[in-house]
């Protein structure tokens, strides 16, 4: 019963960490795939959760936080489509840039604000009457049955009592699905990542699928941001992403770009995280587990997909070329 | 109704005093151009006349700085495709505009979609494509992804993405390039049937032959200016090949009988595969001799790269052997690039962009490319800047590269020039094997002349010469002896004077006729 529970536990941690890294690897992949490189995840996911802390503090209401996190967002997104359609500019470059900047500017505007060393205010806060984070979502009779063995574990534990951006970031997979293979746009945002001069033939504007797509992105990144400093947390700190635009960007890789498979790639390296963190300090056959190479393993294993060994991941054909009009 | 508005309904296609810069480039100059309804028309011009410029601002990729465009005498403003489709007008570029690992069914709706969701626009298209394909013989699989499909096909779909935006006006760059002659003579039979149906067809190209063939009337371009019109019953391919380029044209080289001497080149069951796992070489085995040019024709991408590639020692060998000169080559004794080079090869490669010249480089620099280790080029410590772009002046003079300025960027040089840096810097260093690529891809037809001159004269002068081009016309007036590929292997080997058309057509499209089977027979290999 110990080994289920603790099974139970692991795979509860797992969706936890998952969310961020499956809304940032949708993000990804609207914009990859139509093009644009988007290592500026990153920079998205902490502008949000800054963003999104600050304005639900202000407010007293997470929704509130959510569309200040994704308005921040977009907002870098469209900055990062300014620099890299409109003005051609690398798109690694662009990408760092709006990182740096993310960092620099959360952790100034923040000690400006509220004086904290960078960190917002707490969410909650019994003195002063706040409550502005999401709040658990509890199924019904989950209650009554967290006692029934097996079922009570699964039900009441793994699947109810999460966010509702938990929720949201599963039901965000087929939908995004839906829009790239299924719409109209999703066929445009496919066709330009792959060749935006025949795109730009068949009539279409190669500048207005990217914008979109990068719109698109800005959205989905800001529920990561958000989620981790307005669900997860209840402050926004300094660097709080702590990497997950990178993992989440390694995920979209792994998945080979497809929505499912990038699921699956987020939840994997949701669980190695899971792992990580409850086998600290644990001792298997003798053993001390290196928790660093727990943690390392979402990228060895993303380097090992590149390098060929898993099947072949095969990169949208015109990535990070900036689409200019040839002289003929 | 007046006078002047019914003669201009008579075109489909007018264009007035059209005019385009490119920074200091002044690409289109003063153009006027009518296209009679229902006709092929033909467009003519040398690499960088101007012909290209011209369609991409009819279909609206570019915009002119001046000038009209009438379709069906109505005067239009045409500032993008979007706005080029929706007046009747469609394109089938030179590069294919298609998305590879679409369905052919997926790209002809990309930009043509019927609604929203794409499930009803693929329904719909499927039927009337079924229907386009029928009537003008332009079958298609619709449902695997492009990059599965043969070029042939490729064409096919940008032909019925026209179509099925419903196009009045086809324009089509370049589109005989990479098919095969018995694919371009189904391809004339399908511009005939639209021109029965009342499309009209523009054909732009710079095969003179193809014109005569296929057209109704021509246009000649030169230089960015139009610079006759004329009907093709009342013109011949001199006449054509004068106002292209301004003065008379050999288009034939005159060739004496082949001296072959001792086998410089020879290749033994050579075999690759690439890192994709296909197999590029199937077993090739051929020789060269001393004063004789092999020639290797095919559609593009049968393995001709490849080879060459290999026998540069660019690809290393997989299995088989090659006889370079004296030198052995195969898996055990790699040779790279230089170690060849060294054992008296020189290499003009296919694609002069990717490997044959570094564009930001100085013509000087240019000149000494892999050959930068030259005893004569470096002193102690460095290079000799002064010798090298002395000797670069005497080499630019000799092969009248133009202009002649040893500082200027090779970028900056015309495609024909470019040509000539590249074979003038292999052929100096006087080596006894030559591999040449494509020697005249790009190059107008005025530098053609003196490349073919300059590659025969090696030939003369005791050269062993393999040259791989598409241009069957270049294979067959050059070569001694021609070998056909098809997928990786030799499909046979035709000498010069029984190579026509139709034999190598068929042999590039891996069928052997019986004539050629039974030379074979006679004299094995």
């Amino acid at each position: 019963m110990d080994a289920f529970n603790s099974i139970i536990l692991i795979l509860d941690a797992t969706l936890r960490n998952a969310t961020p890294l499956i809304f940032a690897a949708l993000a990804g992949m609207f914009s990859e795939r139509a093009g644009i490189v988007n290592i500026a995840l990153e920079g998205k996911i902490l502008i949000s959760a800054f963003a999104g802390a600050s304005a639900a503090y202000y407010t007293g209401s997470p929704w509130m936080g959510l569309l200040a996190g994704m308005m921040a967002s977009v907002m870098f997104a469209q900055l990062h489509a300014f620099a890299t359609v409109t003005h051609n500019g690398d798109h690694v470059v662009s990408g760092l840039a709006i990182n740096i900047l993310a960092a620099g500017l959360t952790a100034a505007v923040g000690n400006y604000w509220f004086s904290q060393g960078g960190n917002t205010p707490n969410l909650v806060s019994r003195a002063d009457e706040l409550n502005a984070r999401f709040e658990p979502i509890v199924f019904p009779f989950a209650e009554a049955l967290a006692d029934v063995p097996i079922i009570g574990g699964i039900y009441s534990e793994l699947l109810s009592g999460h966010y509702i951006l938990v929720y949201l970031a599963f039901l965000a997979v087929p939908l995004c699905w839906f829009v790239l293979f299924r719409t109209r746009f999703g066929l445009r945002l496919r066709a330009t990542g792959e060749n935006p001069q025949a795109v730009d033939t068949a009539g279409i504007s190669v500048t207005k699928v990217r914008y979109l797509a990068l719109l698109v992105c800005g959205l989905l990144a800001g529920f990561a941001g958000v989620y981790l400093a307005v669900a997860l947390t209840a402050q926004f700190s300094p660097n709080m992403s702590a990497g997950k635009g990178y993992m989440a960007l390694a995920a979209l890789i792994f998945g080979k770009w497809r929505p499912k498979t990038t699921m699956l790639a987020c939840l994997l390296f949701g669980a190695l995280q899971a792992i990580a963190d409850r086998s600290q300090g644990a001792i298997i056959l003798g053993f001390e587990v290196p928790v660093q190479l727990v943690e390392a393993l979402p990228y060895i294993l993303t380097v090992v997909l590149l390098g060929g060994f898993i099947g072949r991941a095969v990169a949208p054909k015109a990535i990070g070329k900036p689409y200019v009009k040839e002289r003929a | 109704m007046t006078a002047q508005t019914q003669s201009a309904a008579e075109y489909a296609l007018e264009l007035r005093g059209i005019d385009k810069h490119f920074g200091a480039v002044h690409a289109n100059k003063n153009i006027d151009l009518k296209v009679e309804k229902g006709t092929i028309h033909g467009i003519v011009g040398e690499n960088g006349a101007g012909k290209s410029t011209l369609m991409s601002i009819i279909y609206g990729f570019y915009e002119a700085d001046q000038g009209d465009i009438a379709i069906d005498g109505r005067v239009l403003k045409i500032k993008d495709s979007k706005t080029a489709i929706a007046s009747g007008i469609g394109m089938v570029h030179q590069h294919f505009m298609l998305i590879q690992n679409f369905t052919a069914l997926e790209n002809v709706v990309l930009g043509a979609e019927s609604g929203e969701l794409i499930d009803e626009s693929l329904d719909k298209a499927r039927a009337e494509l079924n229907r386009l394909s029928e009537e003008f013989g332009l079958s298609v699989p619709l449902d695997q992804p492009v990059e599965e499909l043969s070029v042939g096909f490729q064409q096919r779909i940008e032909i019925l993405k026209a179509l099925y935006r419903g196009a009045r006006i086809l324009i089509l760059d370049e589109p005989t390039g990479v098919l095969t002659p018995q694919e371009t003579e189904h391809l004339f039979k399908v511009l005939d049937s639209l021109k029965a149906q009342g499309t009209t067809v523009i054909l732009i190209t710079h095969k003179l032959r193809e014109i005569l063939a296929a057209t109704d009337n021509v246009s000649v371009m030169r230089r960015g200016e139009m610079v006759a019109h004329v009907k093709t019953a009342e013109t011949n391919q001199e006449d054509l090949a004068e106002l292209m380029v301004g003065r008379k044209v050999l288009l034939q080289v005159d060739k004496g009988d082949s001296a072959p001497g001792d086998v410089k080149l020879s290749v033994h069951n050579l075999s690759m595969t690439d890192s994709a796992g296909v197999k590029r070489l199937d077993n090739v085995s051929l020789n060269v001799r001393a004063g004789e040019i092999v020639g290797i024709a095919g559609v593009s991408g049968n393995g001709q790269s490849e080879l060459l590639e290999t026998l540069a020692g660019i690809t290393p060998v997989d299995s088989g052997s090659i006889d370079l000169n004296g030198h052995t080559l195969d898996a055990r004794h790699p040779m790279n690039p230089s170690q060849v080079r060294k054992a008296g090869i020189g290499h003009i490669p296919e694609d002069r962009h990717r490997m044959g010249l570094i564009n930001t480089f100085s013509a000087y620099e240019a000149f000494v490319l892999g050959y930068h280790r030259n005893h004569e080029y470096n002193g102690a410590l460095t290079m000799k800047q002064a010798a090298i772009i002395a000797d670069c002046k005497e080499k630019m003079e000799r092969w009248d590269v133009r202009p002649q300025d040893p500082y200027l960027k090779t970028a900056n040089f015309s495609g024909g020039n470019q040509q000539k840096l590249v074979i003038a810097r292999e052929i100096e260093q006087n080596p006894d094997v030559l591999l040449i690529g494509q020697p005249t891809r790009g190059v107008d037809i005025g530098a053609i002349e003196s490349i073919h001159k300059r590659i025969l004269e090696m030939r003369d002068a005791g050269k062993a010469i393999l040259l791989v081009s598409v241009e069957l016309d270049e294979i067959r007036s050059l070569s001694d002896r021609i070998l056909v590929m098809f997928d990786g292997t030799i499909v046979g080997e035709v000498p010069a004077d029984k190579a026509d058309e139709r034999t190598l057509g068929l042999m590039m499209a891996n069928i052997v006729p019986d004539e050629i089977k039974a030379l074979q027979a006679e004299e094995p290999a």
